[in-house]
């Protein structure tokens, strides 16, 4: 055989393995709105960054008549690549090939390509895009998932990891996505569940349509399941393109820096903060005018949005922003916006970005569907993620910080690095009409007015305590600052922390609540 | 796509905050107490046997019904001593979790 012939054979077997399940399969993923496993990989990647491995994979099963059967790829296409220029590994599950069930090669595939992943300390990325566990392999399906789910936990922390859902992710399979750092979904492509529509139809007689029970809205807004929510795949891949900028190949890097750029002068605090600490603002509005371009990358935008999370840059350098939101629910601490803020603030934590915190929150709310719920334990969580984390803790109580709340978002107590206060934070138990109620319920009860002598006791508390001066002068406030220092100050609090190192007592882990 | 609905208020320690709220928190159910002379579901499922009927005393511990669910008979048996007022479903009926299947007099 000569190099022609040899080469005409590699190129027949290539061309054989990258046509995937074949034109009719490719028309059908098509007419779902969806693209091709390798079309997918193209257009996140930069430009020929691709490089593919394990294309000749097959699969070895030989019951149900499976030896005939020839999956081209084993249904996953597999290799390395770049985006904006910083290396990621990455798969891809081929829904034309046998559905883009996982089987014991696929599942191989997929761990082969995690573990270079660890090795190279880069971040991985996951697109799934699959039927599920390939029925006629039986066992060994099962500890292919297995084996992902082992390395998805080894990874956590250690290399940054990105699930995408670009199909149906059901059953045990959809735990992968749930192990790591990000999920995006697409409107009307992802499906994610436990039990299908069908299993719940027959087992419990409850009839609901697979959108309304795992689709993409449900998992952004109601589970808060995922993270990230498109309108299309092309979307979605451009929001993982600004993702990636932002955070560190791995634990051990810090995100690389960007040019910094000046907040742009249309977004002005003194405009978005109301002087009646009961009415609201856009938090957001806060942060677009202290950080870097007002460019502020939100993550779980659509869900708990009574606390805001998400990336933004100050002087080119990546931060976490934990804010409360007092546009909604007066942007009180509870059991959901517990769970976001707590998983950010670990994110943040393992990857070395620093963490700044905006505060004004009236507290936790209230209700017995909130303490049922268990909002004691998930609302445990951000005090133990903040009381972890080591990198740079920088906090700004911005208006109001109020009893539990104020512990709990990143107080001087729980180990913040620089507390800054503006002129209108009141750093107390309570609100002024809350503790006023409590303290002078005597004199209010007895007095020939209460409603007055009320009135004028809650303009003596709020005279007195609603201010940040006590805490500062209790050393509580390293500095009382105005809006319009902010941004300085927090330039400077990151510098001078960059290398800011402190350790906690030696541990096998911690034993977080969840 | 989270609709911003117009302002409302929303009360923590006696402070009326000006506010927006979240479909997930329009959604939530108010408490209802539990009556300890309602027997009700606590599993959604099909409803396979009867043992009682009304105006008979049963005593704690006695067998009330077979609730199957999952693929499991569950004989739901009696919380307390006292006289059957009701029985709100029949054999065969497919009851939600929380449905009220029988009441004590």
């Amino acid at each position: 055989m000569n190099l022609r012939t040899r080469l005409a054979e590699f190129f027949k077997r290539k061309e054989n393995a990258v046509q995937g399940g074949g034109p009719k399969a490719i028309e059908k993923q098509h007419a779902q709105g969806k693209l091709t496993a390798r079309a997918r990989i193209t257009a996140l990647l930069d430009p020929q960054s691709f490089h593919e491995c394990d294309m000749f994979v097959e699969h070895k099963c030989e019951d149900f008549g499976m030896d005939k059967k020839h999956f081209p790829g084993d249904g996953v296409v597999t290799g390395t690549g770049k985006i904006q220029g910083h290396p990621v590994c990455i798969y891809a599950q081929d829904f034309t090939v046998a559905g883009g069930s996982l089987g014991l090669m696929h599942a191989r595939k997929i761990t082969k390509i995690m573990d270079q992943a660890m090795k190279l300390g880069v971040p991985l990325i996951g697109i799934n895009d699959s039927g599920g566990a390939r029925i006629q392999e039986g066992v060994n399906s099962l500890a292919g998932y297995g084996e992902i789910f082992f390395r998805n936990t080894l990874a956590s922390g250690v290399i940054p990891q990105i699930s995408v859902v670009l199909g149906p992710c059901a059953g045990g399979a959809v735990y992968s996505p749930a192990l790591t750092d990000f999920v995006f979904v697409v409107d009307k492509i992802s499906k994610m569940f436990i039990t299908g529509p069908e299993v719940i139809k027959t087992v419990l007689g409850e009839e609901i349509s697979m959108e309304e029970l795992g689709g993409a809205r449900v998992q952004v807004e109601i589970s808060g399941n995922a993270h990230f929510y498109a309108a299309s795949e092309q979307e979605c891949f451009d929001q993982i393109n600004r993702l990636v900028t932002f955070i560190p190949w791995n634990n051990k890097k810090k995100a690389d820096p960007y040019p910094a750029a000046l907040p742009k002068p249309e977004y002005s605090l003194e405009r978005v903060i109301p002087a009646e600490p009961t009415q609201p603002y856009d938090v957001r509005d806060v942060i677009r005018a202290i950080f870097d371009g007002s460019d502020f990358f939100e993550v779980q935008e659509h869900w708990a949005a009574n606390i805001v999370v998400g990336f933004a840059r100050l002087k080119g350098e990546t931060v976490g922003i934990v804010a409360n939101q007092p546009l909604v629910l007066a942007g009180v601490l509870d059991v959901d916006s517990s769970d976001k803020a707590a998983r950010f603030i670990r994110f943040c934590d393992a990857f070395n970005i620093p963490l700044v915190t905006l505060v004004d929150l009236p507290g936790y709310l209230p209700g017995v569907d909130q303490e049922h719920a268990g909002v004691i334990r998930h609302g445990a969580k951000i005090l133990y993620a903040y009381s972890e984390a080591t990198v740079p803790k920088i906090t700004v109580i911005l208006r109001k910080a109020y009893g539990g709340g104020y512990i709990a978002m990143c107080s001087r107590h729980l180990g913040a690095d620089f507390l800054f206060a503006w002129p209108t934070a009141e750093i107390a138990v309570m609100g002024p009409e809350g503790a006023a109620n409590i303290i002078f319920r005597a004199e209010i009860a007895e007095a020939a007015d209460p409603a007055a002598m009320r009135r004028q006791k809650v303009a003596e508390y709020t005279e007195k305590f609603a201010n940040p001066f006590i805490a500062a002068a209790n050393g509580h406030v390293d500095a009382v600052i105005s809006p319009q220092e902010t941004r300085g100050f927090l330039i400077h609090a990151l510098e001078i922390s960059a290398h800011k190192s402190e350790s906690r007592p030696a541990k096998k882990h911690g034993v977080p609540p969840s | 796509m989270t609709e911003r609905k117009n302002l409302t208020s929303l009360v923590v320690d006696d402070t009326v905050y000006v506010t927006t709220t979240t479909p997930k928190f329009e959604r939530r159910k108010p408490y209802v107490p539990g009556d300890p002379r309602h027997v009700v579901a606590f599993i959604p499922g099909v409803i396979q046997k009867i043992h009682v009927a009304p105006g008979q005393a049963v005593r704690w511990g006695d067998g009330l019904l077979v609730l199957e669910a999952m693929k499991m008979k569950n004989d739901l048996t009696s919380p307390r001593h006292g006289v059957i007022k009701a029985i709100h479903v029949e054999v065969g009926a497919m009851v939600a979790k929380g449905q009220l299947l029988i009441e004590f007099e």
